[in-house]
């Protein structure tokens, strides 16, 4: 009943082990499984439905809604709540849990070394880092401590919220920005229908920054949950920092 | 009198200068005015004319709007409780704002915005007009505005909560307290005609509001046109709240507090009041602006809140004299 | 010259016939009482000779602009009004109004008349006073001298001297008379009708919804209309200190 943990299970679950996933999952714009979770029924996280499925388990996410997983509690179901993953190294160890919890370690464990195979791949050739600031609606920024900051680590890019004091996520105000100069300035993708929240990305100071450099919108599925998908995002950051090194060049 | 234009123009004249030179970033006090009248190419000078400057100026021209606005309406009411906030004008042209927004009106010519809030503005104060009756008893008034002002946020919420955008369910905050964050010279450009306009007609109404004074009767017969008078308060009060509201939500209370502060040193006189509290509402959302961004510089503290703070126990201490001398 | 002229004048309000058939005309330096019981129509009479209701048949006042008909009729309503803690000179400046041209400062003759007005009304001492925090009586007065300010050729005033004590009503009504021996002209309504026949030099009945009497007190306060219009028994008098008038008990 939770995107990530969603995600994760289909990933580990073996066959007919999972009976439904939340809606979330089937959404094109946050989900990178859509595919597989059309195979599933979809719930809404309520209690009532969840009961009336009469699942053995429940796997939900911490920031799942605390009176569902306590009712759910309360009528008897067991529940596993899982913690968002917020590094690279938190993918892993979620990814072993999923595999503990639903008793498929061996698939977990193969997981979790293709993983390690490619995140090592990235770890070889790099030389020059340059400056990238992740923007988001309502000016929101990630630091290092975040998934978002370790994709961006692991691409080769420095990140200027890391630079500018944030560990974990915040607003960067838009002068902070405007003075850091980064290279490149990283948004997500603007959902449909207008909103204040995401005008920011199309203030001037924004443009003036991406003018005449590379620029890049983060493809949220990849971005938001802590699983191996997180390596399509680093694969599209590469992709950035190689653009803005041959252009330099 | 000149005394005090003196004193309400450099207390503003001041804080602007503050406003432009108080940020997160860490620019020096000369090196960013300096950056701001020569282009130096570089960063600097786009955060002082993309980002600080137009945030001072909107300070400016929404606090003048709100203090002018607040003072009209009081003035025409007779009643120190009104305050285009309070009395559900904001809300409604918060309202329609959202709106236009959301249908993509506001996207699809440059003054879809302001004009829509405008136009929810216009039905909130004549609502409220219309409600509260000609002299706008004190319980009548403050009523009507409860049920315009909570009929608009529940709208507001809902239209927000329907849009197919993660992000605007989150903006509620934001239309129902205010925020000057990151503004750009487009949202002044876009507020500022109906500001001048609503402004310049709010100055005509300055001899009626006086002479009602002495009630509309009175008034009347002193050859002031009450329906013309009406309708410059509706259509300028719409006019200012509606476009300031459009670019920087609801921000309650200035109208209230500014008015009531600049009363004693004017006399009284409604007339005097209009300009006085233009400068005032001014000076107090440059302050308020200042202290949101200094308080809390990394939060997006709402400026409706801290406006809120300030007018909220000063509205309560109203309320206790007007039921005390029974106005 | 007429100051006021009504002709087959008249207010309707809710198909209801309220004023019919009113014929009057005021000229200079006529001081005219207009007396009547309680709903009889006289405030309605009056704002409607002024054109703040709707009326039928013709007005000369209703037929000005606001802005002559400001210069030529000075209107003190009922309803005595303060809105805000003004002094007692801004308010009664607020009667020079309709002499003003939009955005100009007070003239010399603006501060002449209004320091008249306060004279008449003996508020000179007031000048500085928050008008609001003055007593009722000390209200009316100002209220009155704002009037007299705008020193139009006609006043009309709503029962002025309701609530001032006996020496301020003569006062206030001495000063209206000496208006109207300086040609301009006064209408007021008034309950007193003591102070009516003794100050008035014309008096007007107000009676289901018409005018049931128009002349000097003498001619207008007989005993039968006194008894018909206002269902009192009274003593009238002249004495060598003019016209009494004092009622005396309530008649079936």
């Amino acid at each position: 009943m939770n995107l990530c943990t969603d995600q994760l299970a289909m990933m580990v679950a073996g066959e007919g082990q999972l009976m439904s996933v939340s809606y979330l999952a089937s959404a094109p714009r946050s989900s990178a499984m859509v595919k597989q979770a059309a195979r599933f029924q979809a719930n809404h996280g309520l209690a009532e439905e969840i009961y009336l499925m009469q699942p053995d388990l429940v796997i939900a996410g911490s920031f799942s809604t605390r009176a569902t997983v306590d009712m759910l509690k309360r009528l008897g179901i067991p529940v596993v709540v899982v913690d968002p993953a917020y590094s690279l190294e938190d993918v892993r160890a979620r990814l072993t849990q999923m595999g503990e919890v639903l008793g498929q370690q061996d698939r977990a464990a193969q997981l979790v070394t293709d993983f390690d195979a490619q995140l090592a791949a990235y770890r070889s050739d790099i030389e020059t880092r340059p400056r990238a600031a992740l923007y988001y609606a309502n000016g929101y920024t990630s630091g290092d401590k975040t998934l978002a900051g370790q994709i961006l680590a692991t691409a080769g890019l420095a990140n200027i919220a890391a630079e500018q004091g944030f560990s974990a996520s915040g607003i960067i105000p838009l002068e902070v920005l405007a003075m850091a100069q980064p290279d490149t300035v990283i948004t997500s993708r603007p959902y449909p229908a207008a909103s204040r929240a995401e005008e920011v990305k199309g203030h001037p100071v924004i443009e003036a920054l991406r003018r005449s450099r590379p620029e890049a919108s983060m493809t949220d599925s990849d971005w938001v949950c802590g699983t191996p998908f997180v390596l399509r995002a680093i694969d599209d950051m590469v992709a950035l920092r190689r653009e803005m090194q041959d252009a330099r060049q | 009198m000149t005394r005090l234009a003196l004193l309400l123009s450099t207390l503003v004249l001041a804080l602007f200068i503050a406003a432009l030179v108080v940020g997160p970033a860490d620019i020096g006090i000369y090196q960013s005015l300096k950056a701001l009248f020569v282009d130096d190419e570089g960063p600097m000078t786009l955060v002082m004319r993309e980002v600080r400057l137009p945030r001072a100026l909107l300070a400016v021209m929404i606090g003048g709007s709100l203090g002018l606005a607040g003072a009209a309406m009081q003035g025409y009411l007779r009643n120190p409780l009104a305050d285009p906030g309070l009395i559900g004008v904001s809300g409604s042209a918060a309202l329609a704002a959202v709106l236009a927004i959301q249908t993509g009106l506001a996207a699809s010519f440059a003054f879809g915005l302001p004009l829509s809030a405008l136009a929810g503005a216009l039905i909130g104060v004549f609502l409220v007009l219309v409600l509260a009756g000609p002299r706008g008893s004190s319980l009548t008034l403050i009523l009507a505005g409860i049920a315009i002002s909570a009929l608009a946020g529940a709208f507001t919420s809902l239209v927000l909560n329907l849009s197919p955008n993660p992000f605007a369910a989150n903006e509620i905050v934001f239309w129902m307290m205010g925020s000057l964050a990151d503004k750009s010279m487009t949202h002044v450009w876009v507020a500022l005609p109906l500001i001048v306009l609503g402004a310049l007609m709010l100055a005509t109404m300055a001899r009626g509001l006086d002479a009602l004074t002495l009630g509309e009767d009175a008034a009347e017969a002193m050859g002031i046109g009450l329906r013309r008078i009406r309708l410059t308060l509706i259509f300028g009060t719409a006019a200012v709240v509606g476009a300031s509201t459009a670019v920087a939500g609801a921000i309650g209370f200035v109208g209230l507090v500014v008015p009531h502060l600049l009363r004693p040193f004017v006399g009284a006189r409604p007339s005097r009041l209009l300009w006085a509290s233009a400068f005032g509402g001014a000076a107090m959302l440059l302050a308020a602006d200042i202290a949101v961004r200094a308080i809390l510089p990394a939060r997006d503290l709402k400026l409706g809140v801290v406006t809120a703070l300030v007018g909220a126990p000063l509205f309560l201490h109203l309320i206790y004299l007007t039921r005390r001398e029974g106005l | 010259m007429r100051l006021l002229t009504l002709t087959d004048f008249g207010v309707t309000r809710r198909k209801r016939d309220i004023l019919r058939g009113v014929n009057l005309s005021v000229g200079t330096g006529e001081l005219v009482g207009i007396i009547g019981p309680n709903g009889a129509g006289k405030t309605t009479l009056m704002r409607a000779a002024l054109g703040l209701i709707d009326c039928i048949g013709h007005s000369s006042i209703c037929a000005l602009s606001p802005r002559e008909r400001g210069r030529a009729v000075a209107w003190m309503p009922q309803s005595r009004e303060i809105a805000w803690p003004v002094d007692v000179e801004t308010l009664v400046m607020l009667g020079r109004t309709p002499h003003f041209v939009t955005g100009q400062r007070p003239r010399d003759e603006d501060l002449a008349a209004v320091a008249r007005a306060m004279q008449r009304m003996d508020l000179t001492e007031f000048k500085g006073r928050t008008a609001m925090r003055l007593s009722g009586g000390e209200q009316a007065r100002v209220l009155i001298a704002r009037a007299l300010a705008q020193e139009t050729p006609l006043l009309m005033a709503d029962e002025p001297i309701a609530g001032l004590d006996p020496a301020h009503q003569i006062a206030t009504m001495r000063s209206f008379v000496d208006l109207a021996r300086d040609g301009h002209s006064v209408i007021v309504s008034l309950h007193d009708l003591g102070l009516a026949a003794r100050h008035c030099a014309r008096l007007i009945v107000i009676d289901k919804g018409g005018i049931a009497a128009d002349g000097p007190p003498r001619d207008v306060l007989t005993p039968a209309l006194v008894r018909g219009t206002f269902g009192i028994r009274a003593y009238l008098e002249s004495t060598p200190d003019g016209f009494v008038f004092q009622p005396l008990e309530v008649v079936a």
